[in-house]
């Protein structure tokens, strides 16, 4: 029986990331993955700062990965979770993995198969939290409700909105940004 | 409800079909060799042909599906065709024949979806050529252990009866039966025990499949073990069941999963796009300053996007999309950073 709890929320703060890999470690746990650790921890500048940054999938209201998608391959489902691509239609063109926003979709080669976080399928829709959210030691991610969010950080506001370039895109899953924010401005300077 | 059909889908859907039909009228001689015991299964396949050419389609004009097969076929017919040519078949017999890709994602689903999928085909070879009248056995005249393959109403070949070949030919459907049967058997088996599966799998999408295509096989294999060994007792249940499951599967073809039999094709037009991206310019990240992608694949996708009414150009030119995935990351949190710089504070 699927008891996915929609009270419950992912919260992301990039800014608390400690390049610490526990949550890519959890990551691979999840059975939905096939024991392939989907999140992304990336040092931000390599050589000029040690800033480490972590990503899951944002879950988009309207994704562009499923909408560049020529085999109709992805689908978000009742609770917002967009899924990683249907095993049986993804003919593995790559184009989700090149036009997704956030960079997040991974094609697994030999498989022919994208895959990313699904937002640990196999334990929210358990009513559980999703794996790296269990063992993140710094907050960087953080799973719970929106009240439980605004007690830990109170000088905080959770954003969903991003604007890419001139693309607004919403998601499901919330950035942890400075108190009265509401967008998060991402515009490229090539 | 007119309205919301799409006509180019219908009208390529009727020529289709009435084509189809025609092709049955000339290849079964006027009907003369159709087999009307069939006529159910006949229009079980006429239904099908119609659904999923109108479905195919539909799905040919989604904007990023449209786009991927106008390039494909524009670079097979780009002066390239041998080297295409190569890459097709290569991709046709490891992918396609071998089915290694499946494989790869687990030994399980692997040999489960290889021994069903071939199951399937040789079934779909026998079958279709049979309702349709395309194909039958004669006894051969002057003797009653002799039978004729006829072709189109052509005679092609003979065999004996009770023959090895006889065995094989009139047991083909039986034996594509136990490669269903063994095929469906891993995957239940999978999707019962596999955690993953179990959170994502739907009776629809998943367990609906299995269940049509273990109900066709083993009410197949049914009809003749029922004949050999229990004197027809139980023919009609089986003949009536196989027929209703079989009509199931052949309806059902165009809407549900099995669609992806005809979908999965597009496969070998991604291979040639590939082949033809991996020759071409690379793409450079600004952020990683590493090749990421071919720039015609960035270029289709900006096309495409852009058809799709999502604008990723950037308000001082060039594009979101100019950059790879780790790229698009390090952007985001360079973003975080700076907004947290700008409040004065890095956490809260």
């Amino acid at each position: 029986m699927n008891t996915f709890r929609l009270d419950q929320e992912f919260f992301l703060d990039p800014q608390r990331c400690i390049g610490c890999h526990a949550c890519e470690m959890a990551c691979a746990e999840c059975e939905t993955n096939g024991q392939l650790p989907m999140i992304h921890v990336d040092y931000v500048e390599r050589y000029s700062t040690p800033q480490t940054a972590v990503q899951v999938c944002m879950h988009c209201e309207d994704p562009v990965c499923a909408r560049v998608c020529p085999a109709v391959a992805i689908e978000k489902d009742e609770f917002g979770v967009v899924h990683s691509a249907k095993t049986d239609r993804c003919i593995a063109c790559s184009n989700c993995v090149n036009a997704c926003p956030f960079g997040v979709p991974r094609k697994i080669e030999p498989m022919d198969l994208m895959m990313k976080c699904n937002l640990c399928y196999d334990r929210t829709s358990a009513g559980k939290r999703p794996m790296c959210a269990t063992v993140c030691p710094s907050g960087a991610l953080f799973y719970g409700t929106r009240e439980e969010m605004s007690r830990m950080r109170p000088n905080s506001s959770p954003v969903n909105t991003f604007r890419f370039g001139k693309q607004t895109v919403k998601t499901r899953v919330n950035i942890m940004m400075p108190l009265g924010a509401t967008v998060l401005v991402v515009d490229a300077d090539e | 409800m007119l309205t919301t059909l799409n006509p180019v889908a219908l009208l390529t859907a009727t020529v289709a079909t009435l084509s189809l039909v025609l092709a049955i009228f000339v290849g079964s001689r006027s009907l003369g060799n159709f087999d009307p015991a069939l006529i159910a299964y006949l229009f079980g396949c006429i239904f099908a042909c119609f659904g999923v050419v109108y479905r195919y389609t539909v799905w040919l004009q989604r904007a990023p599906t449209w786009r991927y097969f106008c390039h494909g076929w524009r670079l097979f017919f780009s002066g390239k065709a041998l080297v295409y040519g190569w890459e097709l078949t290569r991709h046709f017999v490891v992918n396609f024949l071998s089915q290694r890709f499946i494989l790869r994602r687990g030994k399980a689903v692997g040999v489960g979806h290889f021994l069903m999928a071939w199951g399937c085909l040789l079934a779909f070879a026998v079958t279709f050529p049979l309702v349709f009248g395309w194909i039958h056995f004669d006894l051969k005249p002057g003797g009653i252990d002799v039978y004729e393959i006829v072709v189109f109403g052509f005679k092609t070949s003979e065999f004996r009866l009770h023959s090895a070949m006889a065995t094989l030919i009139f047991n083909a459907l039986n034996w594509s039966a136990i490669l269903v049967i063994a095929g469906v058997m891993l995957l239940m088996r999978r999707r019962l025990t596999h955690a993953g599966q179990i959170a994502v799998q739907t009776f629809e999408n998943d367990w609906l499949p299995l269940l049509l295509l273990l109900a066709i096989s083993l009410t197949g294999v049914g009809i003749s073990l029922d004949y050999k060994f229990m004197e027809g007792r139980a023919h009609q249940f089986m003949a009536i069941t196989h027929a209703v499951t079989v009509i199931l599967f052949l309806v059902w073809m165009p809407f549900g999963k099995f669609f992806h039999i005809i979908q999965r094709p597009a496969q070998l037009g991604i291979a040639i796009y590939r082949k033809a991206a991996a020759e071409g310019p690379q793409a450079v990240c600004p952020h990683t300053g590493e090749a990421f992608l071919s720039r015609m694949q960035v270029e289709d996708l900006k096309a495409v996007t852009r058809q799709l009414g999502c604008d990723f150009s950037r308000r001082g030119g060039g594009s979101h999309l100019n950059y790879s995935p780790q790229g698009k990351r390090a952007l985001l949190a360079r973003a975080h950073l700076k907004a947290r710089q700008e409040s004065g504070r890095f956490f809260g």
